[in-house]
């Protein structure tokens, strides 16, 4: 247990269908893994929700810091051609 | 007692079971020690109360005599309840609860296991979808105990001392009587003295995981096979069956 007498963090990932990619559906507090998974199960899938899950240590996790935004992103919005709207979709075409 | 009469006392002693159960499971909600444990205990009162009203749906039809699952779980005076002594005993602290559940759940799982074979039809259904529940609620509490008995000090002789209080209601989990007879000839329940060694073995290995000393061989209560049960039964009865007596006709 750390100072603050909480059990680490886990964020808990979700795959509704096999194939499908894994969807981050929130975290749970475990001592270990087995716990954390067991946890992730009985909070996050009563209804369904999936049929796989990951389950990963939060600290593990390395974000980008909301500080770099501009640097990290803007870069890409004045390069049009990146886009993928040259193209005229063909009519009756779905989930392109 | 013909073979329906014997089934139907079998469907309220497995019905009943569960229905206690999911009662003091359901005691926890809102007060368990964290969250996600909260909502772990919950879908387990909440698992156990769906195998109930199955349980309670087909004892009510074998009977014929026009009851339905409520009034058997609402009407019925604690000397016909036929739950375990062991699942009526009250919550304690977390290490208690959970040792009360691998008790009852390393039965359950022997016992459903062999249900699936049986030759009565919804007793076999029955079986095989609740056997995935409570291999779950058997993952569950174990993973507990092993942590319980390998954690501190503390949480060693909390679980330690559950165990060997608990253990002298686990004779009766193994009695049979004329009822057990009757559909044991007919291949619809298992000889429960076949499960015995099934179940010491898979608590022995789970104590041997948890660091925990296998309670001595003692005293036994018995009484519940006849209707007869601890102290503490009335008072979950009590509680349980309060509103539907005092308002009979209420509806949600």
């Amino acid at each position: 247990m750390n100072k603050e007498k909480q059990w680490p963090l886990w964020e808990v990932f979700i795959q509704s269908k096999t194939g499908l990619p894994y969807k981050h559906a929130g975290s749970v507090h475990a001592p270990d893994a087995e716990m954390a998974l067991q946890n992730a199960r009985d909070t996050y899938t009563r209804r369904g929700e999936g049929n796989s899950i990951w389950v990963v240590p939060s600290d593990a996790i390395i974000a980008s810091n909301p500080a770099d935004a501009e640097s990290f992103y803007e870069p890409g919005n004045d390069k049009i051609y990146r886009h993928p709207t040259f193209y005229v979709m063909p009519e009756g075409a779905k989930h392109i | 007692m013909t073979v329906n009469e014997a089934l139907f006392n079998y469907s309220l002693r497995l019905g009943d079971n569960s229905l206690i159960l999911s009662h003091r499971l359901s005691e926890w909600t809102g007060k368990a020690p964290i969250l996600e444990e909260d909502l772990a205990i919950t879908n387990i009162a909440l698992d156990k109360l769906g195998q109930a009203r199955f349980l309670l749906q087909y004892a009510a039809q074998l009977e014929g005599k026009g009851r339905s699952e409520d009034d058997l779980a609402y009407k019925r005076s604690e000397r016909e309840f036929y739950n375990s002594l062991l699942v009526e005993q009250p919550n304690g602290d977390f290490a208690f609860t959970m040792a009360r559940q691998l008790l009852n759940d390393v039965f359950d799982f022997f016992l459903y296991e062999e249900l699936t074979k049986s030759t009565n039809e919804p007793l076999a259904s029955l079986a095989a979808k609740s056997l995935k529940e409570i291999k779950y609620h058997l993952r569950h509490c174990s993973e507990w105990i092993i942590r319980l008995g390998d954690g501190t000090e503390e949480s060693h002789n909390r679980i330690q001392n559950s165990m060997n209080e608990l253990w002298a209601y686990t004779g009766e989990l193994f009695e049979m009587n004329e009822i057990d007879s009757i559909l044991i000839k007919e291949n619809m329940v298992p000889d429960l003295s076949k499960l015995k060694p099934k179940w010491n073995n898979m608590l022995c290995e789970i104590f041997e995981k948890a660091t925990l000393k296998k309670p001595e061989e003692g005293f036994m209560h018995t009484g519940s096979r006849k209707g007869v049960h601890s102290e503490y039964l009335g008072f979950i009865l009590a509680e349980m069956q309060y509103l539907p007596r005092a308002y009979p006709s209420a509806t949600w």
